[in-house]
């Protein structure tokens, strides 16, 4: 499923084996678990990777599970109830303390993708794993917070048009060459050692961490309002 | 005036004659007809093409007919009565249940640029041909419906900057450096031909056009609450 380590400053992530990570009620709420833990053993100069073994970084919603309801009515609402529990994932992520890194080393699809896009820093691979939002191959209609991070995360027109509209499947020179993403390598362990290279030199920042989740959801004014978030001013002024 | 005919799964809107296509309220209830037909007749696969014959693909709104009001005021209630007469327009266009392309063979220059951007994809001259938007050199301000739509589809404010309030005429090649335009060609036929291609791969994809017109709404938030459009949620998922 999804664990939780830390080496030095950096928290890391992890979802664990070799499936398609998908997010059902059980690993959306283990994932909401592990950031609030993250949330409280915060410390100056703290960060986090977020990252997956395998083929899959994850490829979104348990479908599966929401079609076994039986019904198309049963499917529908077992689906909106996987998007209303994922809201505080993403919501826990803007908010977090630290800065955030996501390791992709496979396909992000759906809220998979979704779920890297709420990082600060994508870090993905060039030869292998695609960035792809599938809702309009499979005839699903786009979340308001998903939409609202699309708009917010990328700024260039017609890179959400391709990605939402379109159903780009977005490969990792792409990725980086249309600024989705902060870099693309060649390899699984290059993005591993970028990734954590990166939180270690953001890390050795030592931001408040309150100041800079305050900085972040600023950044995000619309996403933040969607999922509730609230605004605190801080004069902590260093010297 | 202005034509639609059906080409396998492709719709094309031709507005005809080597005039300026100037729009009138005739021409604009035309239109408005015609696209109102193509929504009706639209099947999964459909796509629309829009293009003009001549050297213009519309060069906006009839202004010779606003004058002809005889007074400065009747001149300015015929020009927001084509204003008003033209929103839904847009407003079709965004609603629309299947992918759209325009392809500018010739000047697009105010209502009729903004016509052309109301597409998902532009594809245009790079030899002939400019994109303009006269307003500021003309002492007219700008609807508030156009205004949200060139914000929401450029997302280089200063590429909105420099149509705008500058009235630079982009050529073909800056247009598409640029991101205005998704591509342009040497010439009138690689132009269509293009489209042409386009048109086809979007309608191979077999898109749910209810779900694909949810979906651009969702891209263009401000611009459809502007235009009145409503949302729905689809959970249509296929297997």
């Amino acid at each position: 499923m999804c664990t939780l380590e830390k080496r030095g400053n950096v928290f890391i992530l992890t979802f664990t084996g070799e499936d398609q990570h998908r997010f059902n009620p059980n690993l959306i709420g283990s994932l909401l678990s592990l950031l609030s833990q993250v949330k409280a053993e915060a410390t100056g100069g703290s960060a986090l990777i977020t990252q997956a073994q395998g083929k899959f970084f994850s490829n979104g919603f348990d479908l599966d599970w929401a079609q076994a309801a039986g019904s198309e009515q049963g499917a529908a609402e077992r689906l909106h109830h996987m998007v209303a529990l994922f809201k505080p994932v993403t919501a826990a992520l803007l908010s977090l303390p630290m800065p955030t890194v996501a390791a992709i080393t496979g396909h992000a699809a759906a809220a998979g993708f979704l779920l890297a896009l709420s990082h600060d820093y994508l870090i993905m691979r060039k030869d292998r794993g695609v960035l792809y939002m599938s809702e309009v191959d499979i005839a699903l209609t786009i979340p308001d917070y998903f939409n609202a991070l699309f708009r917010e995360k990328i700024g260039d027109a017609s890179v959400r048009r391709d990605l939402l509209l379109r159903g780009l499947k977005m490969k990792g020179d792409e990725a980086e060459k249309r600024g989705v993403v902060e870099a693309a390598y060649g390899g699984e362990a290059e993005v591993r050692e970028a990734s954590v290279r990166l939180a270690e030199n953001l890390g050795k920042r030592k931001w408040n961490g309150e100041v800079y989740a305050e900085i972040r959801k600023g950044l995000y004014p619309q996403l933040s309002a969607i999922l509730g978030l609230t605004h605190k001013a801080y004069t902590i002024a260093r010297l | 005036m202005c034509t639609l005919e059906k080409r396998g799964n492709l719709f094309i809107l031709t507005l005809t004659g080597e005039d300026r296509h100037l729009f009138n309220p005739d021409l604009i209830s035309s239109l408005l007809k015609l696209l109102s037909q193509v929504k009706a007749q639209a099947t999964c696969g459909s796509a629309l093409i829009t293009q003009a014959q001549g050297k213009f693909f519309s060069y906006g709104f009839d202004l010779d007919w606003a004058q002809a009001a005889g007074s400065e005021q009747g001149a300015v209630k015929r020009l927001q009565q084509m204003a008003d007469l033209f929103k839904p327009v847009i407003a079709t266009l965004l609603s629309l249940p299947m992918p759209t392309i325009a392809a500018i063979t010739g000047h697009a220059v105010a209502a009729g640029f903004t016509l052309a951007l109301s597409h998902d994809y532009l594809i245009m001259r790079k030899d002939r041909g400019i994109l303009w938007m006269p307003e500021v050199d003309i002492a007219l301000t700008l609807p508030d419906y156009i205004n949200a739509l060139f914000k929401e589809m450029i997302g280089d404010a200063s590429v909105r900057r420099d149509l705008l309030l500058r009235g630079l005429k982009m050529k073909g090649d800056e247009a598409e450096k640029r991101g205005v335009v998704k591509a342009a060609y040497d010439g009138e036929a690689e132009v269509r031909e293009a489209s042409v291609c386009l048109a086809e791969n979007l309608g191979k994809r077999k898109w749910h056009g209810e779900v694909y017109a949810e979906i651009r709404k969702g891209l263009y938030p401000q611009l459809s609450a502007i235009l009145g459009l409503s949302h729905k949620v689809y959970a249509i998922a296929r297997l």
